[in-house]
């Protein structure tokens, strides 16, 4: 598949926020059962705000990915059946409730900061399963068809969000720097773990569909002489990758490299605003062999051009 | 009476791969209230465009035992379409009156999610309406009215030379498509995937006659002469004792 910059931006962004405002809300439940020292409100609410521009650059970054932004507002229409419509509602649903989050700590009602924490935290994990589903539910690209997309989603946004988090309490000299340090370093490993539980499945498995079953002739041997047209179509430009396999090797290093073992050695020597910078660097890089690796189905009719 | 599935069924072994079908149905739906079928640089270097329907063709074997396969492909109509739940405006419906699959040009987004869920490659996205397009199986026609009834077809079964490619009802027991189906080994692409393809393909057939060496010889000509028999005479004997000419 063609990977879109739009949504390259949108899935790493939000991941990103997500993951953000899960650190908030564990490090304020941390802090609750008396497992750390005391945190300003300001801290959290700062985080929230942060999390809220990140969610907000996503959303205007998806409005780039569609031909007509205008009515937008009807995608929200189809939630019963699309998990793209559920993504839909669930981003400004989410984006009220952090900055109500945030204000309650601005105000410092600690309860009901509490509450709006915890309910944001189950949103952050519903929004992360309909990302997730809205490509793993893609039965004919057989490399996203699966649970570990969903999982690699949730993974990489909590990785990031929380080697940013790290970073920022970090700055602002928090408490919970500590805290949220170990939580970036080990989902950062576990990320890693998962990821390349997917390369490898990907690896190894076969397709389903095969020249026979999509002309229905049953000939061991089957060609194609011409897709039917000399140019381009929506066919060979949407679901071809630019830079084939090569440009997906290349990346792949990359992102596991940039995204997974630099991440982590910068978490370690205590740079972790670097970390999450060049983490994010890796992790787009990683959306972007997520959508080229992808193999759909329809390419077998467009092999050959005569 | 199951629901009335309007569907085409295209015969593999009459289609000569002419293309005619294809600039049929572009110029009939390039033209209608829906707005064009927009062509990027089309007389450029590098041209692209919006086609409901392609001809592509196969070959199987290796030369010299080879056969060419012509293969027209459009949206198949499918009874599971699988690109319909996936859109999350609605804009992609699957109408309950004739089953045709269609998308609503005024509530598309353009969000290219359905074209993923579909694994035939039916669907492609005009850049010039920013909304997703496909086959209609000539909805604008195939109810006209203001047409004579044998015209009521959609554009491409209307110009095929060869005939073939039959419209009509699947679900209909009695009608020409589903006739063709049963009578010759109709079948439907990619059954594995569930999505119950209502558009039908029926495959290339060999016509053979075994002729034997008897019938090549002339059994009442024993002494191997050619041309004409001789002329009895009116009176001879015959085995139906009625003329001997
Ligand atoms: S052929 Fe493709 S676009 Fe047409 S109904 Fe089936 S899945 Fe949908
Ligand atoms: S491109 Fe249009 S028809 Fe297709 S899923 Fe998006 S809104 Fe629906």
């Amino acid at each position: 598949m063609r990977p879109a910059f739009s949504v390259l931006f949108l899935t790493t962004l939000i991941g990103a926020g997500q993951g953000l405002l899960i650190a908030m809300v564990t490090g304020q439940i941390f802090v609750t059962l008396g497992g750390g020292p005391e945190v300003s409100g300001g801290f959290f609410a700062g985080g929230g705000l942060l999390a809220l521009i990140l969610l907000g650059l996503g959303l205007v970054a998806s409005m780039f990915h569609l031909a007509n932004p205008q009515r937008g507002w009807r995608a929200a229409s189809r939630w019963r059946t699309s998990w793209l419509s559920r993504e839909v509602i669930l981003i400004p649903l989410l984006c009220g409730l952090v900055l109500l989050y945030a204000l309650a700590h601005l105000l410092s009602l600690r309860e009901v900061s509490l509450v709006l924490g915890l309910l944001s935290l189950l949103v952050c994990l519903a929004l992360f399963v309909c990302t997730g589903m809205i490509y793993a539910c893609v039965r004919f690209i057989r490399q996203w068809a699966s649970a570990w997309t969903v999982v690699n989603y949730l993974m990489m946004g909590l990785a990031s969000g929380f080697t940013l988090a790290a970073g920022y309490a970090g700055l602002a000299g928090s408490a919970l720097a500590g805290f949220l340090t170990a939580a970036a370093l080990a989902l950062t490993l576990a990320a890693l773990a998962a990821r390349l539980t997917q390369l490898w499945l990907n690896a190894r498995g076969t397709a389903r569909s095969c020249m026979k079953t999509a002309i229905g002739t049953h000939h061991t041997q089957i060609r194609q002489i011409t897709q039917g047209f000399m140019g381009q179509s929506f066919n060979t430009q949407e679901f071809f990758t630019p830079g084939g396999a090569e440009a997906i090797r290349g990346l792949t290093l990359l992102f596991i490299l940039a995204g997974f073992v630099a991440p982590l050695g910068l978490i370690v020597l205590g740079v972790p605003v670097v970390a999450f910078v060049i983490q994010f660097v890796g992790l787009m890089a990683e959306r972007w062999v997520f959508f080229a690796a992808g193999e759909h189905v329809q390419n077998l009719y467009y092999q050959a051009k005569a | 009476m199951p629901k009335k599935q309007l569907a085409l069924v295209i015969d593999l072994n009459v289609c000569v791969g002419c293309h005619a079908c294809v600039t049929s149905c572009k110029e009939w739906n390039t033209s209608g209230w829906a707005g064009p079928l927009s062509d990027v640089n089309p007389y450029g270097a590098d041209p692209t465009g919006v086609f409901f329907n392609r001809v592509q063709t196969f070959e199987c074997g290796t030369f010299p035992d080879t056969e060419t396969i012509h293969f027209p492909k459009s949206c198949l109509h499918c009874e599971e379409p699988p690109c319909v739940p996936v859109c999350p405006t609605g804009a992609s419906y699957k109408r309950e009156a004739d089953g045709i699959v269609l998308v609503d040009y005024d509530k598309c987004i353009g969000c290219k999610y359905c074209s993923w869920s579909c694994p035939y490659g039916a669907r492609e996205f005009d850049p010039g309406q920013g909304v997703m397009k496909k086959c209609t199986l000539c909805v604008d026609r195939i109810y006209d009215m203001t047409l004579p009834e044998d015209r009521r077809k959609p554009a491409c079964v209307l110009a095929c030379p060869s005939s073939a490619r039959i419209f009509g009802d699947i679900n209909d027991p009695n009608s020409d498509t589903s006739k063709a189906i049963r009578d010759n080994g109709g079948f439907q692409l990619m059954p594995e995937w569930g999505t119950r393809p209502s558009n039908h393909y029926l495959p290339r057939r060999k016509t053979t006659m075994t002729v034997h060496r008897d019938e090549l010889v002339r059994v009442d000509n024993p002494l191997k002469v050619e041309g004409e028999l001789p002329r009895p005479a009116f009176t001879t004997p015959t085995i139906d004792g009625a003329s001997s000419w």
